[in-house]
C-alpha cells in the first residue's frame, strides 16, 4: 500500500470573476522510502498539491474534490485538532526560503523544543536532548552550543539544515520540501539533496520534492510527475520521462533545459506557450537609427579592459581608523573582453561578480585599479559629454524584471526616457518611432507601448529591460543574472532573444550568473570567481574539459547533471 | 554593543545641549528681563546694578554655560509671576501631570494592544467592525471635543463622575497623589480617557497592521506545518514580532501624551505642568517657559533612549550589530 495517496485532487481559487482552478485532477501515490518528485513552471500549481496535503491552502484556496490518504487514513477534510495532530507529526514540511522560514527572534533551541513538545509530550530537558540529537543528525557540528544561537547566526544552508531538523521532530512519515535548495547555492545545494536523500532511506520516510529545476529531479528524484497549468502531464520513474518523455509538453520542457555537459546552438522552442515571438525578423540596419554610429573599426584591441580592480566596503563607521573594519567585495580582478565576445562571471553568492558589474557601470567607484573602455580610461573622464557617451555605451540588464521597471510608467515612456536624456533623437516622431521598433525587435509588439509593466510576465518584463538597454545604442551589455528569476521555457527565450540580438546589433557582453550550464551555452570565455577573487578564466570548452582550479573543478562537479 | 549604547547615549546629550539652547535664547531675546524685573520708576544706574549683578554684561556663551549648569542643579530661576523657585512650582505640579500621563498610557498601551490583536486575527466579524469604527471616530474629533463630550454625559447628564480638578489628594513625601482616594481615582477617569483615546486609536491601528504583516511571514506559515497550536503561533511567534516596532512609535507617544497633556489639562482645569504652562504664556512668564521646554526635551530624550534599549533587549539580531550593514 502506498504511504500516501492522492486521487483525483481538485484545488480551487474562487474569485470574483469566477473559479480559478490551481489542481485538475490529479492523483499522485508516494511509498515509503520514496523521493517523489513534483517538476512543472510557475503557475503549474506543485506547490498547492504540497500545501493542500498540508491543509495549508491560503484563503480562499479549498479542497474541492478528491481523497488523500495517509498510510490508509483520511487526511482531507480535517479541521482544527485533527490537522493540528497531522502537520509536524506525520507530514513535515520545507519550505523554499531558510533565511524566513525561522522566527528571528527566538533561538534554535525553543523553536526545536516547542515543536517536540507539542508532538511528544516531552519534559522541557528530554525535549532539549532530543533537539540537540536532531542537530546533530542533519549535519550541524557542535550542536550543543549551536542550538543556544539565533537564526542570523546560522549561513543559509545551516538554515536550512535547522528548518529539516524541525520538519523531523516527530518523526513523520511523509516529508514535503518545496523548493528546499532554490534559494541555495550549488555547493549547498548538493549538501542538502544529499542530506534528504541520506534521511529518506535511513528513516524510511516518503518524500515529495518539489521543484522547477530539472537537474535537481535528475539526480534527486527516484519517480517524477510532470505538470502544467494545474494538470498532470506526465508521470513514471525519473530516467525513463527525462530520457523518453512521452507527451509533448514535457518534451519541450526538458528540451528547454540547458544541458551541462555540450553547447547547443538554439534552444528549441517549448510547445504549448504561445509567448514566444520566435526567431527574430532580420532587421535592416543599414538605414535603421539602431544601426547608426553602429561602425567601429576593429583595431583587434579589447573593447574592456579591466586592470587590477579591488572594491572594499566599510563595514562600520568608528571614528577611530583603527577601529574600522572593511570588507573586500572584490580583490585585485584583472580581465579583457573582446568586441563582439561574450564573457562570463560565475560564482557562488558573495562572490562578488555582481560588485564587478556595479564597478564597471560607475554605480560603486573601484578602490583601486583601472577600467578602458574603448581606449578611455574611464578614471580620466574630463568632461561630462564624455562621461555620459561612456554611459550611453554600457548597458545594464538586472536580475529581478519586477522590482527594475517603474510599474507606475508605460512601457513607452520607459524605452523612450534613455532616448530622450540623451537626445539621441532628432524628432519626437523619431522617437515614437524607435521605441516601437525596439519593441518589435525584443519579440513584444508594438502594442506593448501603451501598457504598463504589471500587465506583462516576468519574462516579458525582461524584454522591456533589455529595450530599454538598447535603446542607447550600446555597445556593451552588462547582464546580472538576467534569467535567474525566469522558469526554463522563458529563459530558453530570453537567452536565445540575447543571442539574436549580440549577432545583429553585433554586442558584446558580460554575462553574470551562478548556473554553470546557462553560462556553457552563452559565453565564449569565462571567468570563475571566489570570494572576491578571480580563480580561473579559460575558454569556455576548455573549463568545462579541462578545468585547473579546484574550485572549478568542484562547480562542475556538484551542479546538478541534467543530460539526456 | 557597547559602543552602541555610548553613541546613542551622547547623541542625547548633544539633542538636550541644543534645546538648552533655545530654553535659554529665550530669556535672552524674549523681552529684556531687566525691563520685567525693574518697575517704571528705574534709573540707568539701576539697569545697570542689575545687569552686573545678573550676570547679563558676561559674554553669549559663559552665560549660556552659567544657565546649564545651575539648570543641571535644579536651579531653573524665579517665576515673575509667582516670585517662587520655579523648581518648587514644577515639583507641586508635576505629579498631577504624569498621574495623568501614566493612567491613558497604560489605558492607551493595554486596549490598543489588545484591540489591535484581536481585530488582525479576526479580520472580519461584528466586534472587530464595531471596534474599527469605534476608533475611527477616536481619531477624527479632536481631543477638546470628545473632553467636552464626555464631561456633558457623565458629568453633566448622569452625574457620574467629576468634570474639573484632581479630587482629594493624599501627600506621600513631596509627592501628592490622586490615586489613593476615591474621589481622586474618580477624577481620574475622565481626563485619562480623553488624553489617552487618541493614543489608543494609533497604538491599536499600528498593532494591527503590524501584526496583519508579521502573520503573512513564512515562519509563521512554517509554524503552521510543523503542527503548533494557534495560541503558540499568535502569543509565542506573532506578538514579539510584532512589538518591535509598535515600542518605537508607543515611546514617542507617551512623550507626546506628557508634552500635549496641555489641552485636556485646560478641558479638566487639571491642575499640572501643561495648565502652569498655558498660564505662563498669558503673563510671559518666560522661567516658568523655558523649564517646560526643557522639561518636556529631558522626558523626550529619556524615553528614546530607553525605546533604543528595549530594541537591544528584544532583537537578538541588534545585539550582534548586524543590522547596520546586512
Amino acid at each position: 500500500m502506498a504511504l500516501l495517496e492522492i486521487k483525483n485532487m481538485m484545488v480551487e481559487f474562487p474569485n470574483r470573476r469566477g473559479d480559478f482552478t490551481a489542481v485538475k485532477d490529479t492523483s499522485i501515490e508516494v511509498a515509503a522510502g520514496e523521493i517523489l518528485g513534483i517538476v512543472g513552471e510557475s503557475g503549474a500549481g506543485k506547490s498547492t498539491i504540497g500545501n493542500a496535503v498540508m491543509g495549508l491552502l491560503q484563503a480562499p484556496g479549498r479542497l474541492d474534490g478528491g481523497e488523500i490518504y495517509l498510510n490508509g487514513d483520511r487526511i482531507d477534510g480535517l479541521s482544527g485538532e485533527g490537522l493540528r495532530k497531522l502537520r509536524g507529526n506525520r507530514i513535515g514540511m520545507i519550505f523554499q526560503d531558510p533565511m524566513t522560514s525561522l522566527n528571528p527572534i527566538e533561538t534554535i533551541e525553543m523553536q526545536l523544543v516547542e515543536t517536540i513538545q507539542e508532538h511528544l509530550g516531552l519534559s522541557r530537558t528530554e525535549a532539549g536532548t532530543r533537539a540537540v540529537d536532531l542537530l546533530g543528525q542533519v549535519g550541524i557540528e557542535n550542536a550543543g552550543v549551536r542550538i543556544k544561537q539565533y537564526p542570523h547566526q546560522f549561513s543559509g544552508g545551516m538554515r536550512q539544515r535547522v528548518v529539516i531538523a524541525l520538519a523531523l521532530c516527530a518523526e513523520p512519515e511523509l516529508i514535503i520540501a518545496d523548493e528546499p535548495t532554490t534559494a541555495l547555492d550549488v555547493s549547498i545545494q548538493a549538501q542538502i539533496l544529499d542530506l534528504i536523500k541520506r534521511l529518506c532511506s535511513e528513516k524510511q520516510v516518503g518524500v515529495i520534492l518539489i521543484t522547477h529545476d530539472m537537474g535537481v529531479i535528475a539526480e534527486t528524484a527516484d519517480r517524477v510527475v510532470v505538470m502544467y497549468k494545474g494538470r498532470m502531464i506526465e508521470a513514471g520513474s525519473t530516467a525513463d520521462v527525462i530520457r523518453n518523455p512521452s507527451k509533448p509538453y514535457s518534451k519541450s520542457l526538458i528540451a528547454a533545459v540547458p544541458p551541462s555537459n555540450r553547447k547547443i546552438d538554439r534552444f528549441p522552442k517549448v510547445a504549448m506557450d504561445d509567448s514566444d515571438g520566435g526567431r527574430l525578423q532580420n532587421f535592416n540596419l543599414s538605414g535603421h537609427w539602431l544601426g547608426r554610429g553602429r561602425r567601429f573599426e576593429d583595431t583587434g584591441d579589447a573593447l574592456i579592459s579591466v586592470k587590477h580592480i579591488s572594491k572594499r566596503f566599510p563595514l562600520n563607521s568608528a571614528i577611530l581608523k583603527r577601529d574600522r573594519t572593511y570588507i573586500d567585495a572584490i580583490k585585485d580582478i584583472s580581465f579583457d573582453v573582446m568586441p563582439g565576445e561574450t564573457f562570463g562571471l560565475v560564482g557562488e553568492s558573495g562572490s562578488g561578480k555582481s560588485t564587478v558589474a556595479r564597478v564597471i557601470t560607475g554605480i560603486h567607484p573601484a578602490t583601486s585599479g583601472s577600467i578602458v573602455f574603448a581606449n578611455t580610461d574611464l578614471a580620466n573622464i574630463k568632461t561630462s559629454s564624455e562621461r555620459r557617451r561612456i554611459r550611453r555605451d554600457i548597458q545594464m540588464v538586472f536580475q529581478d524584471p519586477y522590482s527594475s521597471l517603474n510599474g507606475r510608467m508605460r512601457v513607452g515612456t520607459i524605452i523612450a526616457e534613455p532616448i530622450i536624456v540623451n537626445k539621441l533623437a532628432r524628432t519626437r516622431a523619431e522617437r515614437d518611432s524607435v521605441v516601437l521598433d525596439l519593441l518589435d525587435l525584443v519579440g513584444l509588439g508594438r502594442d506593448a507601448a501603451r501598457k504598463y509593466p504589471h500587465e506583462f510576465s516576468g519574462g516579458q518584463r525582461q524584454r522591456i529591460s533589455i529595450a530599454r538597454a538598447l535603446a542607447t545604442r550600446p555597445r556593451f551589455l552588462i547582464c546580472d543574472e538576467p534569467t535567474s528569476a525566469l522558469d526554463v521555457s522563458i529563459q530558453a527565450q530570453i537567452l536565445n532573444l540575447l543571442k539574436d540580438l549580440q549577432e545583429q546589433l553585433n554586442l558584446t557582453y558580460l554575462f553574470i550568473s551562478h548556473d554553470m550550464p546557462v553560462m556553457r551555452q552563452m559565453c565564449n570565455r569565462i571567468g570563475v570567481m571566489r570570494s572576491g577573487e578571480l580563480v580561473e578564466v579559460s575558454e569556455t570548452e576548455t573549463l568545462f574539459n579541462d578545468p585547473r582550479h579546484s574550485y572549478t573543478r568542484s562547480l562542475i562537479e556538484l551542479m546538478p547533471k541534467f543530460t539526456k | 554593543m557597547l559602543s552602541y549604547v555610548l553613541r546613542r547615549a551622547s547623541q542625547s546629550v548633544l539633542v538636550l545641549l541644543a534645546v538648552g539652547l533655545v530654553a535659554f535664547s529665550m530669556f535672552r531675546f524674549v523681552g529684556d528681563p531687566v525691563e520685567n524685573l525693574l518697575g517704571q520708576e528705574r534709573t540707568d544706574a539701576d539697569i545697570e546694578r542689575l545687569r552686573e549683578q545678573l550676570g547679563l554684561d558676561d559674554p553669549f556663551p559663559i552665560q549660556y554655560w552659567e544657565f546649564l549648569s545651575r539648570a543641571a542643579q535644579g536651579d531653573l530661576g524665579i517665576s515673575f509671576r509667582q516670585g517662587r523657585l520655579v523648581a518648587d512650582i514644577f515639583i507641586e505640579r508635576l505629579p498631577a501631570t504624569l498621574e495623568l500621563a501614566f493612567v491613558s498610557a497604560a489605558f492607551a498601551l493595554l486596549f490598543g494592544v489588545l484591540f489591535g490583536i484581536y481585530t488582525s486575527i479576526r479580520r472580519k466579524g461584528i466586534l472587530t467592525n464595531v471596534i474599527l469604527t469605534g476608533s475611527l471616530i477616536g481619531v477624527s474629533l479632536p481631543t477638546f471635543l470628545i473632553g467636552i463630550l464626555l464631561i456633558y454625559i457623565f458629568a453633566v447628564e448622569l452625574g457620574w463622575l467629576p468634570s474639573f480638578g484632581r479630587g482629594d489628594v493624599v501627600q506621600v513625601g513631596w509627592w501628592s497623589t490622586g490615586l489613593l482616594t476615591e474621589s481622586g481615582l474618580k477624577a481620574l477617569i475622565l481626563p485619562g480617557l480623553t488624553l489617552g483615546l487618541y493614543q489608543m486609536t494609533l497604538i491599536m491601528r499600528l498593532v494591527r497592521s503590524e501584526m496583519s504583516e508579521v502573520l503573512r511571514q513564512d515562519y509563521i506559515r512554517f509554524a503552521r506545518a510543523r503542527g503548533l497550536s494557534d495560541r503558540a503561533i499568535y502569543f509565542r511567534h506573532a506578538i514579539k514580532n510584532t512589538l518591535i516596532p509598535v515600542i518605537t512609535i508607543t515611546g514617542l507617544q507617551l512623550g507626546s501624551i506628557i508634552a500635549f497633556a496641555i489641552i485636556t489639562e485646560t478641558v479638566f482645569q487639571w491642575p499640572g505642568v501643561g495648565l502652569l504652562f498655558i498660564d505662563s504664556v498669558q503673563f510671559v512668564d518666560i522661567p516658568v517657559m523655558a523649564a517646560y521646554l526643557m522639561m518636556i526635551s529631558v522626558m523626550f530624550v529619556v524615553i528614546n533612549f530607553i525605546v533604543d534599549m528595549l530594541y537591544l533587549a528584544i532583537d537578538p539580531r541588534l545585539r550582534d550589530g548586524k543590522t547596520s550593514f546586512s
